[in-house]
């Protein structure tokens, strides 16, 4: 409903923008000739592009088995088809994202801060609310009407720029054509409001449609795990970072777990823009009293009154009751401490970088450039050859 | 003329009704279909890692021979009854389950062995595979739902009588073996 809303106002924004130019048709056809082109190359390119841009890296299953094996029991929780790639991004900052056209071609990505982080359950917790963003195809639609938003912002700024510079000669041409001076300046005067408006309006649309989609992601993470705790304490610790990821894009903010754009110093619950305030997802996850998306409707509507946030379509009768056993307890839990070294491990390792544990405690890092065939150890004098 | 219009039309809208509920039939049972491979996959997986797990942790555990035994019998017995229906299976596995956790807590007696990086390999495996399990044994049964309310609802369930499609049996690990699963705590 909001995207079709997005798309009239990029209509509307390129008749009058025409109208005004003379050409009522032209404006039309250029406007959705830069919105096609645009969202074909997000279609085939838009993942690579965003992985890349984040410097991303690909991890298999014996780099990080722990984060591997929560993103296969979210891939099968879920039901989705194909297991989505994962990738590690090297970034103290506390986020992770989703991306992919569609669910048999997609990835999650979480930075190396949130990872060592979390523990099994938050860990699940997260992975489950990015592995829904791809299942609810979330990415597509976010991607098509981010495109939208820029596509609307373009046109208004070049629009106002011809009428700014443009407008002039171009009314007095019309004019010395004889009649309709009057009616010329409404027009003109509509296409610049409109052209001032409608860049806001997308933008407000464009938020609402994300916060959506946020709370959607949100209540089927607390499905898939059936244990909407585990989301509510990762979404506190994000809330309390205060560490900004370097390579955000904006375009692609919805898809992150928090927005990646908060200002310094801030915390992220502070911020509502694409996302809804942490606070708020997090007591509205406690709120509920099982863990269907009839739960989630109902604390939502007891957090925040009015109407409630999922689809009716996807309200099903049944509640269904939140995992109180969890069968592997704390089992073989790793501490934060050695959850930092295990994902420092990795890091080296895709950095492909040498790894080598002197019998005095020390770890040596080789790089991959490093030629020589034996290593002395910095700390005890041990040589090790390579 | 005008009757034969309205008959076409309730030709039509009839045939239309049979198309659109007999493919949703058939996309729900091959989703059940599918979901119970998956679990399937999960228990097999399972069956390969515990010999392995046996194994690693036998070094270290001399005076745990039953617990051990008790493992291994209910690993033998879950395998046998593996081509059963979905009822005696999930008994069979309920039972390795609480086996399996029932193991796990007497790790706990044994540090040398929590620091054993191939068992600890091991058991994020093995914790990774008893959730795989559950989470497919919960999509299982989800699908499992949502086929049988099919078939049993009005109007799909005139299509389903009238093509053979029959509700599935859900995967209910028995109660008694899951609330035996104690909390297993780890941390120092």
């Amino acid at each position: 409903m909001l995207t079709i809303g997005m798309g009239v106002l990029l209509i509307l924004i390129g008749y009058f923008l025409g109208l005004a130019f003379d050409s009522a048709i032209a404006g039309l056809v250029i406007a959705i000739l830069v919105w096609v082109v645009l969202s074909l190359v997000a279609y085939f390119q838009g993942d690579s592009i965003l992985l890349s841009m984040s410097r991303a890296k690909k991890i298999g299953p014996d780099d990080h088995p722990r984060l591997y094996n929560v993103v296969e029991e979210m891939k099968i929780a879920s039901g989705l088809e194909k297991m989505p790639d994962i990738y590690i991004i090297d970034d103290p900052a506390l986020n992770a994202f989703a991306t992919g056209r569609d669910p048999t071609r997609a990835s999650v990505a979480i930075t190396s801060g949130l990872l060592q982080k979390l523990n099994r359950d938050e860990l699940q917790g997260v992975i489950g609310h990015e592995i829904s963003h791809v299942k609810n195809r979330d990415v597509l639609l976010m991607a098509m009407c981010s495109i939208l938003l820029g596509t609307i912002v373009l046109l208004a700024w070049y629009g106002s720029r011809l009428l700014f510079f443009g407008g002039m000669t171009g009314s007095r041409r019309s004019s010395s054509r004889g009649g309709g001076g009057q009616g010329q300046i409404i027009v003109l005067l509509v296409a610049l409001v409109f052209m001032i408006l409608a860049p806001i309006f997308a933008q407000l649309i464009y938020f609402a449609i994300s916060r959506k989609r946020e709370y959607l992601a949100d209540a089927s993470s607390a499905l898939y795990t059936r244990y909407p705790e585990g989301l509510a304490s990762a979404l506190e610790k994000l809330a309390n970072s205060t560490e900004q990821l370097k390579s955000a894009n904006k375009a692609t903010a919805p898809m992150y777990i928090v927005n990646p754009f908060r200002q310094k110093g801030l915390k992220a619950s502070d911020l509502t823009s694409t996302h809804p305030p942490l606070s708020e997802r997090i007591r509205i996850l406690r709120a509920m009293a099982g863990a269907s998306f009839n739960d989630y409707d109902q604390a939502y509507r007891q957090v925040q009154g009015g109407k409630g946030v999922i689809p009716a379509a996807s309200l099903a009768a049944a509640t269904v009751p939140i995992a109180t056993i969890r069968l592997e307890g704390e089992a073989g839990e790793l501490n934060e401490i050695q959850r930092a070294r295990e994902t420092s491990d990795v890091m080296w390792r895709l950095g492909n970088y040498n790894t080598i544990t002197c019998d005095c405690g020390a770890k040596l890092r080789v790089p991959p450039n490093f030629k020589e065939p034996s290593i002395k150890c910095p700390h005890c004098g041990r040589t090790h050859q390579i | 003329m005008i009757p034969g219009i309205i008959v076409g039309v309730i030709v039509v809208v009839i045939g239309l009704f049979l198309w659109a509920n007999y493919n949703g039939l058939v996309r729900l049972r091959n989703q059940v279909k599918n979901a119970w491979a998956q679990i399937d996959v999960q228990l097999k997986r399972r069956y390969d890692l515990i010999p392995n797990l046996v194994e690693t942790v036998k070094g270290y555990m001399k005076h745990e021979r039953e617990t051990l035994e008790a493992v291994t019998k209910a690993r033998n017995l879950a395998q046998q009854v593996s081509s059963a229906g979905a009822g005696e299976r999930a008994k069979a596995e309920g039972e390795l389950s609480s086996a399996l956790s029932r193991l796990l807590v007497v790790v706990e007696r044994y540090p040398d062995l929590k620091a054993n990086q191939n068992f600890l390999a091991l058991q994020e495996e093995l914790t990774s595979t008893e959730n795989k399990i559950s989470f497919s044994r919960q999509f299982y049964n989800d699908s499992v739902l949502k086929f049988n309310n099919k078939t049993h609802m009005f109007p799909s369930n005139v299509v389903a009588s009238m093509f053979g499609f029959k509700a599935s049996e859900f995967f209910e690990v028995t109660l008694a073996a899951e609330r035996e699963a104690p909390k297993v705590s780890f941390t120092q």
